[in-house]
């Protein structure tokens, strides 16, 4: 009897090759990132990508979404939140490396409008004719929070109450102000590092709590030298240039 | 225990939307809907084609366009400046704006399938009793499509109570005004209150099927009480 491939060897042979595909790609990092810091970690990963034989991998979104896909199993193998709350929240709860954690970066606010000329300062708040003023919500990512902060320590935070509008996070606070839907908004001083229009209010670090911004490894990570590489890259000299362009303090 | 005043607000803000869009939408769409099931026009299809884009659609290619149609670079940024703002994005109007669009061919098909399957002859015989077109409309097509009527008035008003990512994008999660039942259970989960999430989020599986079950139901009875 001639011998005949079963039908289910093929499909083992299937198998096999699909479990052998994460191997082939060994050395992708995949990192979770804060929206806040969506620039400057392409750019990170650009270089990590270039100096080492790793690829970064990003997902963007804010905190408190991250934290909640991670919570939930996503396959993340580096989280790069925008607070330290919530890598810490991930120790304790099991998912990540308690001795990975540091601060890659210290966070700063602006208070920003596409109009030319119409913030110098946070005068800008008194006006009566600025609708919707943008923030990110505040319950999930970082900057909004701040942003309140900034409110309440402005002594404005009872006038902006009911006249807020609340970005998912503050990649789409940042499109509610640039589309020019909203006059005004707080947005992350990374986001308008690169270029001058407008005009902006960089927030003194004083008026709200530091936004001190920790990166931790996940116990999930399927590759954690690469994951570990990337790790180390971010505390390197060459990140710590791209911080600094895009107006981060570095972290401590 | 959660906070139930919390809770209310976003049903009954969904609850009005769904109604207004509802509306609107039959105002919007019958005209629509005869048009498209009585003209020869040959490119009616085309039109057609367009209504029936947002099934299609992602719901961020809508709310992408919406956002810039709503602000001060679009029709919407002007129409807002007679009001004083500057913006008909994060308002209820924007949001009525959004749902109408987005929930369009859930009306349109549904009435214009049931003004096609009336045919000809129903308003043949309403002329030769001297009927006016807009009488005939009104005593024979509307009563004769009225199941047509029904499914689509339903599924505009389900699928608006359903209705997220365009309002995630124009809406600006404004408690009372823009931060409806679907943003408001994003949120509950967000933030890890997954009791409050799961009130809502239950809420919503109950009252889907019910709705798909009442118009089941429905659509079999008025059927049946068709001359």
């Amino acid at each position: 009897m001639r011998p005949t491939a079963h039908p289910l060897s093929t499909l083992a042979v299937f198998l096999l090759l699909l479990g052998a595909a994460p191997a082939a790609l060994a050395g992708e990092v995949r990192v979770a990132v804060a929206a806040n810091f969506t620039d400057a970690a392409k750019e990170i990963g650009t270089a990590f990508d270039a100096a080492t034989d790793h690829t970064a991998v990003f997902s963007f979104a804010s905190t408190g979404q991250l934290f909640t896909q991670i919570a939930g199993g996503a396959p993340f193998d580096v989280f790069l939140a925008a607070d330290r709350a919530r890598p810490q929240r991930a120790i304790d709860d099991g998912l990540a490396d308690p001795d990975s954690r540091f601060t890659y970066a210290q966070g700063r606010l602006a208070l920003y409008s596409r109009e030319p000329g119409l913030v110098t300062g946070p005068d800008v708040l008194d006006r009566t004719d600025l609708g919707r003023l943008a923030i990110a919500n505040p319950e999930t990512a970082p900057y909004g929070a701040a942003a309140v902060q900034v409110l309440a320590n402005l002594g404005k935070r009872e006038r902006f109450d009911d006249h807020l509008v609340r970005g998912a996070n503050i990649a789409q606070t940042f499109q509610f102000v640039a589309t020019g839907n909203a006059r005004l908004g707080f947005v992350a001083a990374s986001q308008i590092a690169g270029h001058e229009d407008g005009s902006r209010w960089m927030v003194p670090d004083q008026l709200h709590t530091p936004i001190a911004q920790d990166a931790v490894l996940l116990k999930a990570a399927a590759d954690q030298s690469a994951a570990r590489a990337f790790l180390a890259f971010l505390k390197g000299p060459q990140a710590a240039e791209v911080l600094d362009k895009y107006g981060y303090a570095p972290g401590g | 225990m959660p906070d139930l005043a919390e809770l209310w607000s976003p049903i009954r803000l969904t609850l009005i939307l769904a109604t207004v869009t509802t509306l609107v939408l039959l105002i919007v769409a019958t005209p629509v809907a005869w048009w498209l099931a009585r003209s020869g026009a040959r490119w009616k299809e085309a039109v057609a084609a367009v209504v029936a884009l947002p099934l299609v659609l992602p719901p961020t290619v809508l709310g992408f366009y919406l956002l810039i149609l709503l602000g001060p670079d679009g029709p919407g940024g002007w129409i807002a400046s007679l009001g004083g703002a500057r913006s008909l994005a994060f308002t209820f109007t924007g949001l009525v704006i959004g749902s109408v669009v987005y929930s369009l061919p859930f009306v349109v098909q549904p009435i214009r399938n049931a003004f096609e399957a009336m045919g000809e002859r129903p308003l043949e015989v309403a002329a030769t009793l001297r009927a006016g077109p807009w009488d005939a409309f009104w005593s024979v097509a509307v009563p004769l499509a009225r199941r047509g009527f029904l499914t689509g008035a339903m599924l505009g008003f389900a699928h608006t109570m359903g209705e997220f990512g365009v309002i995630l994008m124009i809406g600006g999660n404004i408690p009372g005004e823009t931060r409806v039942l679907s943003i408001a259970i994003y949120d509950y989960v967000e933030t890890l209150r997954w009791t409050e999430a799961h009130l809502l989020a239950g809420g919503m599986v109950v009252f889907a099927f019910a709705v798909i079950l009442a118009m089941l139901v429905l659509e079999k009875r008025v059927g049946r009480a068709r001359p």
